[in-house]
C-alpha cells in the first residue's frame, strides 16, 4: 500500500521525462493528485490506536548480502509528515504554472522525483534505503535551484549540494558503525542488517557512552546541516533565496524536516545517553539560531532572504522542543515541523507571486501593496501572523509547546513518575526573546510591504534576471488570480484549523511521543547515573 | 591431463601444482593469445572488410576467454583460490567495452586514404599492432590474476604494461602523445625496477619465489611470524618497495605524477584503457603479495604487519587527498578524470588495508571483507570511469583540419541537449563516480565503508568521507555542465565515426544503473573470490596444503 506513495511520483517523473513538453504540467498535476489520494487512503486505513507501531509494513530484500532491504512502514509521526508532503506537492505544481515557462519537462520531472525521494525518507524502515532517499533528494533539488533559480543560482545549488552531501557522508559512517556494532556485539545476530528497529535496540544495548557521543556527533553532522542548526546553516539562506518558488516551498516545507525527522528517528532513540548528556549543547545552539536568525531577519531588505532566515530561527524552536526530551517539547517539535511547512511554505508562495509581478524582492523597492493587491495582502498578513505565532493560528500551538517543553524540562518540575529532562526554565526564557524578535521582524516586514504608501519599482522591466524575459510583464493581473488563490486557500484553512483545534493531531502524537520520550530518558539517565565509572572515565 | 611421465619430465613432482596442471587454469589466457595472433594477421589483410574485423575478433576472443574463466575448472591452489574466475570474468567484461572504446583510434587517416583509392600498404597501417597490443595487455592482466610466483607476477605485470606504452604513443599523430608515451615508459620502467628490486629482496629474505605452497613465501613468513620474530627487516623492506613500485601501476601517491600528463597526452580512448588495465593489474598484484603475508598480525590478529599497514595507510590517505584536491583545480576534463582515478585508487587501498576480515563466524566475512570490497569497487570503477572516458572518446570536432577532442569542462556544456545520449552518459557516470545513491558507485563505496568500519579503521573512513565530499565538488561540474548549462560549444562536437565507442559509453552508463540490481550477487561473488587460505602449519609438505585446500574448495565450488 505504501509502495504506491513511492511508485506514483516516480512513474509520473518518468512519464513527464518521456512525454512531450506541453504535457508535463498536466502529468505533474495528475501524479501529485494521485499521490495525494494514495496518502488519503493510507490515512483512512491507519490504525490510530497503535500509533507508535509501524503499519503497512512491506519489505523487499535488495542487497541481502549487505543486509539491505527495501522495507517500508509508517508510524504516526512519519504519517503526518507524509501527509504534509502530499498536500504541499500539488500546490507546488499548481503554483509554478506561470512562473516556469521554459524547460518545463525537466522542472516537473525533478519536482516529482523529489517527492518520491522525500516520501521514501519518511517511509523507510531500512537505514540504507533511508539514506539512499535522503541523498537522492539532493539531485532534483540541485537541478531545480541551478536551472530555475535567480541570478546567483549555480553557487547556491553547489553550496547546498556540498554542505548536505558532506554532512550526510559523515552521518553514514556513524550509521554504519552502529550497524557494525549490531552485527558483532549482539550475541545471536543473524549477520548484518540495516533494519532500523534491530539497530535501535542493538545501539541502545551495546554502545558505550563514549561511542554514543561519537555516533551522535557523526549523525548530527549529517542531520543538523539539513535542519539547519546554527553553525552549519549558511547554505540555507542562499539556497532559499535563489531557488524557484516551488523549490523554496518544498525546501522549507519538507526538506528541512528530513533533518528533524532523522534526528527524531535516529539520534534520539539510538544514542539516548549521549542525547541526554549533550542535549544542552544542542539546545544552546538552537537558541543561538533562534536569536541570531531573528536578528538577521530584522535587518534584511530582501523579503525572500528574510523568510529564509526566519526558517533558521523557527527550526531552532523545533530543535529546542525536540531536545527538551519531554512529551510537550517533542510533540510541539513535531507539530512545529508541520506548521512551519504550512506557514513558511505559504509565505514563499506569496513572495513568489509578488516576484512574478515586480521582479524584485527588495523591501526598498516594493511596498504598500495593500491598496493594489488586497487579496494578496490579506493572505500575507494571515500567514505572517501564523508564522509569528498568534494564538488561534497554528504557529502558536507548536511554538508554545516547544518553549513549554524546554521550561518544564528542568529537574524540579517533575510530575509524578516523571523523569528529569536536560533543559530548564532558562532555556525557555531566552528562547522567549526569540518569539519577540520574530514578531518584530515579521511585523516590520509586513508593515513595509503591505501598508503605507504604494511603492513600485520604476519600470519593472529593468530588473531582468536569469530568464525573466519569458514572463516579463507576465500577463498577470495586479492581484492574485483564481489559480493562485486555490494554491493558498487550502494552506490557510489548515493553518486556521490546526490553530483553533489542534487536539486531534496532538492526541495522535501523544502515544508515540510518550513512548519515545520515556525510552530515551530512562535509558539516558540510567546509563548516566549507574555506571558512573564508565561515564566518568571519559570526562 | 596430468600424466606421470610429463610430470617427471617437467621435474615438478614436488611443486604444489605441476606446470601441466597449471595450464588447465590458463585456458582464458591461451584463448586471448590465439585471438591476439589472429588479430595481428587479420589486421594486415589488404581486404578492407577483413581488416575491419579486428575489433570483432578481439571482442569474440575476450568473450570466449571470459566464458572459459567462468565455466572452467575450479582452482584449488593459490593464496586466493577463488580469485581467478572472478578477476578474469571482470577483466573480460570490462575488456570488451575497452576494445569497443579503442576502435578507430589509429589508422583513421590511413584508412581514409585507402578508401579514396590509395594502395594499401601493410607497413603503414598500424591497426594490427594496436589491437594486438590491447589484447596482449589484457592477457597480461589475466596472467597477473593467475600468478603464483614472483617471477610470473613480474612478467605478467610487464606484459600488461609494455603494450600500453606503445598504445599511448601511437594513439594520435600529435607529438603530445609521443611525449606522453616516452614519459609513461620511463616512469613505468622506474616503477618496474623498483618492484623488481622489492621482489628480489623478498626472494633474498625467504629463499623462494613461490607465493604459496610448501616452502613458499607465504609459509616462510607465516613460520617466522609464528615464532614471534616478525617478518624480518629484509622481507618488510622488500614488501614496502614492491608496494611502492606497484603504486605506479595503480597511480597512487608517491608514483602518481605521470597520470594527468599521460592521460591528457594519449587519445581519450587509450586513456580509458590506461585508467583500468594497469590499475587492475596493480591491485591484483598488491592483493596477491599481501595475501602471501596474510592479515593475521596486529593486536587483534586481523591486520597487516604494522610497517606495511602504516605504509599503505599513508599512501591511501595521501592518494585520496592529493587526487581529489588536485582534481578540483583542473579545467581539462581529462586531467580531472586522471586525478579522480588517482583518488579512486586511494579508496581501494583502504580495502586492501582492511583485508579479508575474519572469515569465521556468521557475522564476519561479508561486510568486513575489504578485499571483496576492492574487487567489487574495481568492477564499479571499471564501468563508471570507462563511461566517462568513452564520452570524451566519442566526441570530437574539427578545427583547421585537425581533429580535436573534448578538452575543458566548458566543452561539455549543454551536451544533454546537443548530444543527449552522451550528455546523459556523462551525467550518470559522474554521479556514480561521486558515489550518489542509488547508482553503482554508491554501493562500491558503501561496501568499502562497511568493511573499513568493520576493521576499526575509523580514521580512514573519515578521511574517505571528507574526500568524497571534496570529490563531489568537481564531479558536480561534470554533471552541471552537460545537464544545466546551455552553450553552443557542445554543438560543434560531432560523433567520431566509430559507432562502437558510442555503444560502449551507453553500455557502461546502463551498467551503472542496471548492475545495482544484482549488486548483492556480485558482492557475494567478490566475497567468494577472496577467501584467503589460512596459513597452513609451515613446512608440512603437501599434506597440510591438501587439507586446507579441501576445506576452502567447497566454498569456491558453492560460489560457482
Amino acid at each position: 500500500m505504501l509502495s504506491f506513495l513511492l511508485i506514483i511520483p516516480l512513474l509520473s517523473a518518468l512519464a513527464i521525462g518521456l512525454a512531450p513538453e506541453r504535457a508535463s504540467k498536466g502529468l505533474a498535476m495528475l501524479g501529485s493528485l494521485l499521490a495525494l489520494a494514495a496518502g488519503a487512503a493510507v490515512v483512512a486505513s491507519f490504525d490510530w490506536g497503535r500509533g507508535s507501531a509501524f503499519q503497512f509494513a512491506a519489505a523487499l530484500p535488495v542487497v541481502p548480502e549487505l543486509g539491505v532491504t527495501l522495507s517500508l512502514g509508517v508510524d504516526t509521526v512519519a504519517l503526518w509528515l507524509v501527509v504534509l508532503t502530499v498536500i504541499l506537492q500539488p500546490l507546488c505544481v499548481l503554483g509554478s504554472f506561470s512562473a516556469i515557462t521554459e524547460r518545463t519537462r525537466t522542472y516537473y520531472a525533478s519536482l516529482m522525483a523529489l517527492q518520491a525521494a522525500m516520501l521514501g525518507v519518511f517511509l523507510a524502515r531500512d537505514l540504507i534505503f533511508f539514506y539512499v532517499c535522503f541523498e537522492f533528494t539532493l539531485v532534483p533539488m540541485y537541478v531545480l535551484i541551478s536551472l530555475y533559480g535567480s541570478t546567483n543560482r549555480r553557487k547556491a545549488a553547489t553550496k547546498f549540494f556540498l554542505y548536505t552531501f558532506t554532512g550526510s557522508i559523515i552521518a553514514l559512517a556513524g550509521l554504519i558503525y552502529v550497524a557494525w556494532v549490531a552485527a558483532t556485539r549482539v550475541p545471536d545476530a543473524a549477520g548484518w542488517t540495516f533494519d532500523i528497529a534491530t539497530l535501535r535496540s542493538a545501539a541502545q544495548a551495546h554502545l558505550s557512552p563514549t561511542e554514543q557521543g561519537w555516533v551522535m556527533l557523526a549523525m548530527m553532522a549529517g542531520f543538523a546541516v539539513k535542519v539547519p542548526l546554527f553553525p552549519v546553516h549558511t547554505w540555507l539562506p542562499l539556497a532559499h533565496t535563489e531557488a524557484p518558488t516551488a523549490g523554496s516551498v518544498i525546501l522549507a516545507g519538507v526538506l528541512l524536516k528530513l533533518g528533524t525527522y532523522a534526528i527524531y528517528r535516529f539520534v534520539l532513540p539510538f544514542v539516548p545517553v549521549a542525547v541526554v548528556e549533550y542535549a544542552h549543547v544542542v539546545a544552546a545552539l538552537s537558541i543561538v539560531g533562534i536569536l541570531y536568525g531573528g536578528l538577521i531577519c530584522w535587518v534584511q531588505r530582501d523579503v525572500k532572504k528574510l523568510v529564509a532566515y526566519s526558517s533558521v530561527a523557527h527550526l531552532g524552536f523545533c530543535m529546542l522542543g525536540m531536545f527538551a526530551l519531554n512529551a510537550a517539547g517533542v510533540q510541539g517539535s513535531i507539530l512545529y515541523m508541520i506548521n512551519h511547512g504550512l506557514s513558511t511554505g505559504a509565505l514563499f508562495f506569496l513572495i513568489g507571486f509578488m516576484y512574478e509581478r515586480y521582479h524584485t524582492r527588495s523591501l526598498e523597492e516594493v511596498g504598500g501593496l495593500g491598496s493594489k493587491m488586497p487579496i494578496w495582502s490579506t493572505f500575507m498578513v494571515f500567514f505572517m501572523l501564523a508564522s509569528v505565532g498568534l494564538p488561534g493560528l497554528n504557529g502558536f500551538v507548536s511554538e508554545f509547546l516547544c518553549v513549554m517543553g524546554a521550561f518544564q524540562s528542568g529537574a524540579y518540575t517533575l510530575g509524578p513518575g516523571g523523569t528529569a529532562g536536560p533543559l530548564g526554565p532558562w532555556y525557555a526564557f531566552i528562547a522567549g526573546f526569540g518569539m519577540i524578535v520574530a514578531a518584530m521582524y515579521l511585523l516590520y516586514m509586513t508593515g513595509r510591504i503591505v501598508f503605507g504608501p504604494l511603492r513600485e519599482p520604476p519600470g519593472h522591466d529593468d530588473h531582468g534576471h536569469g530568464h525573466a524575459g519569458s514572463h516579463e510583464g507576465g500577463g498577470l493581473p495586479a492581484d492574485l488570480t483564481a489559480r493562485e488563490v486555490v494554491v493558498l486557500a487550502p494552506i490557510a484553512a489548515l493553518c486556521l484549523f490546526l490553530g483553533v483545534y489542534p487536539k486531534p493531531l496532538i492526541a495522535t502524537l501523544e502515544g508515540p511521543v510518550n513512548d519515545k520520550v520515556q525510552m530515551v530518558l530512562s535509558l539516558g539517565n540510567a546509563a548516566g547515573a549507574a555506571p558512573a565509572g564508565a561515564a566518568g572515565g571519559e570526562r | 591431463m596430468s600424466t606421470p611421465l610429463l610430470m617427471t619430465m617437467l621435474g615438478a613432482a614436488d611443486q604444489p601444482l605441476p606446470m601441466v596442471e597449471k595450464l588447465r587454469y590458463l585456458v582464458p589466457e591461451m584463448i586471448l593469445f590465439i585471438a591476439t595472433v589472429v588479430v595481428m594477421i587479420v589486421g594486415l589483410s589488404p581486404n578492407r572488410a577483413v581488416r575491419r574485423s579486428c575489433a570483432a575478433v578481439s571482442i569474440a576472443g575476450l568473450a570466449a576467454a571470459g566464458a572459459a574463466a567462468a565455466f572452467g575448472p575450479a582452482f584449488e591452489g593459490g593464496v586466493l583460490p577463488g580469485l581467478m574466475p572472478f578477476a578474469k570474468v571482470l577483466i573480460a567484461a570490462v575488456g570488451v567495452l575497452l576494445v569497443m572504446v579503442v576502435t578507430g583510434t589509429v589508422d583513421r587517416d590511413f584508412e581514409g586514404e585507402v578508401s579514396r583509392g590509395a594502395a594499401f600498404d601493410a607497413l603503414r597501417g598500424n591497426r594490427a599492432e594496436f589491437y594486438a597490443f590491447a589484447l596482449f595487455s589484457l592477457t597480461g592482466l589475466m596472467l597477473v590474476a593467475s600468478a603464483d610466483d614472483l617471477i610470473w607476477l613480474f612478467l605478467a605485470l610487464e606484459l600488461t604494461s609494455l603494450p600500453t606504452y606503445v598504445m599511448v604513443s601511437i594513439s594520435t599523430a600529435r607529438s603530445r602523445s609521443q611525449e606522453a608515451g616516452v614519459k609513461y615508459f620511463f616512469l613505468g620502467a622506474f616503477g618496474a625496477a623498483m618492484f623488481l628490486y622489492g621482489f628480489a629482496m623478498l626472494y633474498g629474505a625467504t629463499g623462494t619465489t613461490a607465493l604459496y605452497g610448501p616452502g613458499s613465501i607465504a609459509e616462510v613468513l607465516a613460520a617466522r611470524a609464528a615464532s614471534g620474530e616478525g617478518l624480518g627487516m629484509l622481507a618488510t623492506l622488500g614488501l614496502v618497495l614492491s608496494i611502492v613500485g606497484v603504486s605506479f601501476k595503480i597511480a597512487a601517491v608517491p608514483m602518481h605524477f605521470y597520470t594527468p600528463d599521460v592521460y591528457e597526452g594519449a587519445a581519450s580512448s587509450v586513456s580509458a584503457f590506461l585508467a583500468f588495465v594497469p590499475k587492475a593489474a596493480g591491485f591484483l598484484t598488491i592483493i596477491l603479495l599481501l595475501a602471501a603475508v596474510g592479515w593475521h598480525f596486529g593486536p587483534a590478529g586481523t591486520a597487516l604487519p604494522e610497517p606495511i599497514r602504516v605504509t599503505l595507510w599513508v599512501m591511501a590517505a595521501l592518494t585520496m587527498t592529493v587526487g581529489n584536491v588536485l582534481a578540483v583545480m583542473q579545467k581539462s576534463v581529462k586531467r580531472m578524470l586522471a586525478y579522480s582515478s588517482i583518488a579512486h585508487s586511494g579508496y581501494m587501498l583502504v580495502g586492501v588495508i582492511v583485508g579479508p576480515g575474519s572469515q569465521a563466524g556468521a557475522t564476519g566475512s561479508l561486510q568486513s571483507n575489504g578485499l571483496a570490497a576492492v574487487l567489487f569497487y574495481l568492477l564499479c570503477y571499471g564501468f563508471m570511469n570507462l563511461g566517462a572516458f568513452a564520452v570524451l572518446a566519442v566526441l570530437e570536432k574539427r578545427s583547421g583540419g585537425e581533429r580535436e577532442e573534448i578538452e575543458t569542462v566548458e566543452d561539455l556544456k549543454g551536451l544533454c541537449r546537443t548530444q543527449p545520449l552522451m550528455g546523459w552518459t556523462m551525467v550518470l557516470c559522474a554521479l556514480s563516480l561521486l558515489g550518489l545513491p542509488p547508482l553503482l558507485g554508491f554501493w562500491g563505496k558503501f561496501f568499502l565503508f562497511t568493511s573499513a568500519i568493520g576493521a576499526g579503521e575509523i580514521a580512514l573512513v573519515v578521511v574517505m568521507g571528507l574526500n568524497s565530499a571534496i570529490a563531489a565538488y568537481y564531479y558536480l561540474r561534470l554533471v552541471g555542465a552537460p545537464l544545466l548549462e546551455s552553450s553552443d560549444a557542445g554543438a560543434s562536437f560531432t560523433e567520431a565515426p566509430a559507432p562502437a565507442r558510442k555503444w560502449a559509453a551507453v553500455l557502461s552508463a546502463a551498467s551503472v544503473l542496471v548492475l545495482v540490481l544484482p549488486a548483492g550477487w556480485l558482492i557475494q561473488r567478490a566475497n567468494n573470490a577472496t577467501g584467503v587460505r589460512p596459513p597452513t602449519t609451515p613446512m608440512k609438505a603437501s599434506g597440510g596444503t591438501a587439507d586446507s585446500a579441501s576445506t576452502s574448495a567447497p566454498a569456491v565450488r558453492a560460489a560457482r
